[in-house]
């Protein structure tokens, strides 16, 4: 069973980053929160499976402990 | 010609009752002539239970209501007897259009699966509805049933005792008192028996307006329905086009939460609203308008002792989805025949008490996808508007994204899960006909199978041989064979047999399956029918 994959997958991190800072440059706050939610729905439609869905929803709300 | 809302159908006659000595004691009475009351009275009557249908007016509905219903609702007309007149005058759409500011981003064609007798929505007046139904119940009468329908006669009190409970009626000639075995309150959503009671109504109450509007209008409108999404002429709002036989359009249209009703209402400012969405030539007349703020709730509980309430009364959902009479009719659907075992005493009263458990089942799912689709048109709050937006900008080019876009999911009716009536599974046959699920409708020869169930316990045996009728403790069962050879699309076989050369389906007076195996025997059939009637 697939599990959410959270160890390195990325390859050229940096460049990635640069890429997603990148997209937002020039967008108003406005047009950088629709522009982060489309990602976000384009990512999730291709993972597909809920259960990885579900745990990224859960993974994504956790705090680095001592943050609390 | 006055229309059909502003005739008397069941105007006021004085009743016997109101003369007698003491007040008289009827097996059942329902109050409400809705389109609840009105079906749950048919059902009793086919089943040969004298009732009496009170209600505080004498016309059909009033105002815009219900205008879609679904595949499920219209079954179960044709179970009482009168389906066909529905699905003749109505409407039948099948393609919807979805539009985001000037944009049409897609649209839908609903393709309606293959195999069943009727369509998967028609569009009808609630007042048609009602009219219809009124029709169906002086067929009744003619024949010679005891169904009565008291007009302008309003339930004033109701005194639950230990085996029936006492009514107190106002009628234009004074009040009179009346005595039922039991009492089915189909008073809808403000219920005054509910409050009588001192019950509770508890759900949530949505932050909006909708102007809803009916015309009447000669326009070349294809027959589809259209949703808009932030629209130029409803910026920031939406709007829905849809419908209706006799060129009665049905337009709603969302108004948001802070706005002077009464204002709004007024022709001077409806008609400018309605020619920026119409277009400046349209001619139209109207027929109806009204604002309306909506709600998802519903009671703790439908039984109170013998006090059963079933349709809005019992709970109310917004009306995206069409989910409000098309789940009413799906608790009368759940509740006659249970009461009629019980009635004959050939059923424990906590018999009844599945209905509660299958039709709270029902209604919070119809809460869940009402809730659901409310939430999608008035995005609660700003994360949640955006994520909607999103969802319609990507629609427009990802394909992907259209199912995300809720505007209405149309009602489909709810399988029982989880059920103390439901008996035995073999799970290797289709998920889709499990015990608790409504039948799924499918060829017969010459005939379609929901014609030939209901109303009875019916035991099918498709591809083997069951008893033609079997009395399991006076409770009577029937059984045909069918076979699936001669539905030549595999209709049958695909949504009862799946992979297997034959099964044995024991059906419900509601059509809903109570248990189903591969091969016949009588003990496991005793055993199913004692189950599904609560005497397990
Ligand atoms: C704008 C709008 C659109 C809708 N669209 C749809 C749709 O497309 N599809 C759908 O399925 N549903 C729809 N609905 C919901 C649908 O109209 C209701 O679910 C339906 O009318 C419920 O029927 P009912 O018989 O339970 O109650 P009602 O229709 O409210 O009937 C209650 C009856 O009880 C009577 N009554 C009340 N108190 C007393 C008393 N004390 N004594 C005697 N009689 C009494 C009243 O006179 C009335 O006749 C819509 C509703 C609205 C408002």
């Amino acid at each position: 069973m697939t599990k959410l994959n959270t160890t390195t997958n990325i390859s050229s991190p940096d460049d990635f980053y640069a890429d997603l800072i990148a997209a937002h440059e020039g967008l108003s706050k406005a047009e950088s929160d629709a522009y982060n939610a489309r990602l976000i729905l384009l990512l999730a439609n291709h993972i597909g499976e809920r259960k990885i869905l579900t745990e990224a929803l859960e993974a994504a709300k956790a705090r680095p402990s001592g943050t609390d | 010609m006055s229309k059909i809302f502003e005739t008397p159908l069941y105007p006021y006659h004085r009743s016997a009752d109101q003369d007698a000595a003491a007040p008289v004691r009827h097996p059942v009475i329902v109050i409400g002539a809705g389109p609840i009351g009105l079906a749950a009275g048919i059902d009793l009557a086919q089943h040969d239970v004298p009732v009496v249908i009170i209600d505080e007016n004498d016309k059909v509905s009033w105002g815009s209501r219900a205008i879609c219903y679904a595949k499920r609702p219209l079954e179960i007309l044709d179970r009482l007897g009168c389906g066909d007149e529905f699905v003749d005058k109505s409407v039948e759409w099948q393609l919807g259009k979805v539009f985001f500011d000037e944009r049409k981003i897609y649209e839908f064609d609903l393709l309606p699966e293959e195999g069943h007798k009727r369509p998967a929505f028609i569009n009808l007046q609630q007042y048609h509805f009602e009219e219809y139904l009124v029709h169906r119940v002086q067929a009744l009468q003619a024949e010679g049933k005891q169904i009565e329908i008291r007009g302008n006669s309003r339930v004033a009190s109701i005194d639950p005792r230990d085996d029936h409970v006492l009514v107190t009626v106002d009628t234009p000639e004074g009040s009179y008192k009346l005595e039922g075995d039991w009492l089915i309150a189909c008073d809808g959503a403000t219920s005054p028996a509910r409050k009588m009671l001192g019950l509770d109504f508890i759900g949530r109450v949505f932050e909006d307006n909708f102007l809803i509007a009916d015309v009447i209008m000669e326009a070349d409108f294809p027959t589809e329905r259209w949703f808009w999404f932030d629209p130029p002429f409803n910026r920031d709002q939406s709007a829905l086009l849809h419908k209706q036989p006799d060129n009665v359009w049905r337009i709603d249209l969302q108004l948001g939460w802070n706005i002077d009703k009464d204002e709004e209402k007024k022709p001077e400012n409806v008609i400018p609203r309605l020619k920026a969405m119409l277009g400046e030539d349209a001619k139209f007349e109207l027929e109806w308008v009204s604002i309306y703020t909506f709600q998802c709730r519903r009671m703790e509980k439908f039984r109170h002792g013998r006090v059963l309430f079933a349709g809005d009364s019992a709970h109310q959902v917004s009306p995206f989805g069409a989910r409000g009479a098309n789940s009413g009719l799906q608790d009368t659907d759940n509740l006659i025949w249970k009461l009629k075992l019980v009635l004959d005493g050939v059923a424990p009263e906590s018999l009844l008490d599945s209905y509660d458990y299958e039709r709270i089942l029902g209604a919070d799912e119809n809460i869940m996808n009402s809730s659901r689709s409310t939430d999608f048109i008035t995005p609660k709050s700003e994360i949640s508007r955006i994520f909607r937006d999103a969802v319609l900008d990507l629609a427009e080019s990802h394909e992907f994204a259209r199912p995300l876009v809720n505007s209405g999911r149309l009602s489909v009716p709810s399988v029982y899960d989880g059920s103390p009536l439901n008996g035995n599974d073999d799970p290797d046959l289709p998920p889709r006909t499990r015990p608790g699920a409504p039948v799924v409708d499918a060829p017969v020869g010459d005939n379609w199978l929901t014609d030939l169930i209901g109303n009875r316990f019916q035991l099918v045996g498709i591809n083997t041989e069951v008893p033609a009728s079997l009395d399991v403790d006076g409770v009577r069962v029937e059984g045909m064979r069918i076979s699936s050879a001669e539905d030549t699309d595999g209709h049958l076989q695909k949504r009862y047999l799946g992979a297997e050369d034959q099964a044995v389906y024991l059906f419900r007076p509601d059509q809903h399956v109570a248990a189903r195996w591969f091969d016949y025997s009588e003990n496991a059939v005793r055993t199913a029918v004692n189950t599904a009637t609560g005497r397990a």
